[in-house]
């Protein structure tokens, strides 16, 4: 039942949210912060989704049976961050169907780093050590979100993501300690990977369309320049143990900030991508809605079986 | 996408022995079996449970957050239900 709205309720919201206490699903909440919510959560969870696809490319290609292992995993997490995800935006009175819908007609967003190629095996190694890297900065901060169910899918989340990262970084530092040739491969996947890892922050603070709102109802809790920073700091050290330059000519230690500047970022491609222009846009849509349509006759299945259970069940007792 | 939409199940997991079923999250499938292997794979990957209960979400009967309040106030004043409220010898171990 949807929660009503009575006299004070947008009070008592306010109220719950100034005093760092949790939005929960039955609570009236403004019907934008609602909104807000869905769009946040379920692109959240299409990414985790659509992000199986770069490396799940590489499985069957995985060089020793102990990297297919644990890309394998790794990438069965992403696809169930990407059900925890449905769950809690579900709480919000969205239909699974009507999120999958908007993925599939392409409604709905997902991270726009994942319409870029993975090339070689270095790619794997780079998306684990730096989108996930990413990935782990941003979730963390918002473990402290307003909204109950989204904080506790995170949660969850970021338990389960640190492996992620190190196997990504553990596949950079074998490389790196390699063959000349392998070390190349490596530098070449962090080339590539690198300034699209800094986008997935999405815009500057200025001018990014829901920032501010998200940040006053906590749904964030730390701004989208902020968290780059943090990513940058972070990656500059693990680049030089081993033995990588990033790319960026630009990126030095500012004492008096105490954080490392960097480059400007090229919004053009972040935008070009975003809006249908990657290299992979359309392949990954269309492996999306090809699980769709392969496995509806599995669905449909499953729920004529339930329902010949259920009649026998019926039979059986009468 | 089908016409007919898989039900949704809410997932409760016993982490370990002695502990009781705590809310997990949810997920969608056509019977409770399926629900169970689902479960299973979705919410206990790294050994998070020793047991699992999954119940139709459609069959949960909550308590309106809006009447909260009110529905939770008659305990408010019974503070003689706690231990402190009794002024007793502290050194008697009672």
């Amino acid at each position: 039942m949807p929660p009503i709205s009575s006299p004070g309720a947008e009070a008592r919201f306010d109220a719950t949210i100034a005093a760092e206490e949790k939005i929960e699903p039955r609570d009236w909440m403004p019907e934008k912060y609602r909104r807000n919510l869905v769009r946040q959560i379920s692109q959240h969870a299409h990414s985790e989704v659509v992000g199986q696809l770069p490396e799940g490319n590489w499985i069957t290609r995985a060089p020793t049976l102990r990297r297919k292992a644990t890309l394998l995993a790794k990438v069965q997490d992403e696809a169930g961050h990407g059900l925890y995800l449905y769950s809690a935006a579900e709480t919000l009175g969205v239909s699974r169907e009507q999120m999958q819908d908007d993925l599939l007609s392409g409604r709905a967003k997902y991270a726009s780093i994942f319409n870029y190629p993975s090339l070689t095996w270095a790619d794997v190694g780079a998306i684990g050590w730096l989108v996930d890297g990413a990935a782990i900065v941003n979730q963390i901060s918002l473990c402290r979100t307003s909204y109950g169910p989204y904080a506790r899918a995170l949660v969850r989340i970021c338990k389960e993501e640190s492996f992620h990262m190190r196997q990504g970084f553990e596949i950079m530092q074998t490389l790196c300690g390699g063959t000349s040739e392998q070390k190349a491969m490596a530098q070449d996947a962090l080339d590539r990977w690198w300034w699209p890892t800094l986008m997935m922050f999405g815009p500057h603070d200025a001018e990014s369309a829901h920032s501010q709102q998200s940040m006053q109802w906590k749904i964030k809790r730390q701004s989208n320049d902020e968290l780059r920073q943090k990513f940058v700091d972070q990656s500059v050290a693990q680049a030089e143990h081993l033995g990588l330059v990033l790319p960026d000519s630009d990126l030095k230690w500012n004492a008096a900030r105490d954080h490392y500047d960097f480059g400007a970022i090229d919004w053009d491609e972040f935008q070009r991508v975003l809006n249908g222009g990657g290299h992979c846009n359309r392949s990954r849509i269309k492996a999306r809605r090809d699980a769709d349509q392969d496995g509806e006759w599995v669905r449909e299945a499953m729920l004529t079986y339930a329902d010949k259970q259920r009649a026998r069940a019926v039979e059986d007792a009468a | 996408m089908s016409a007919r939409r898989l039900p949704l199940w809410e997932v409760f997991i016993r982490s370990r022995r002695g502990l009781d079923h705590k809310h997990v999250g949810s997920l969608h499938a056509a019977d409770p079996e399926q629900a169970m292997q689902a479960a299973r794979d979705t919410y206990t990957r790294r050994q998070e449970g020793v047991s699992i209960w999954i119940v139709r979400a459609e069959d949960i009967h909550a308590s309106q957050s809006d009447d909260a309040q009110a529905f939770f106030d008659p305990a408010e004043d019974k503070v003689y239900r706690h231990p402190t409220f009794y002024d007793v010898p502290e050194d008697l171990k009672l």
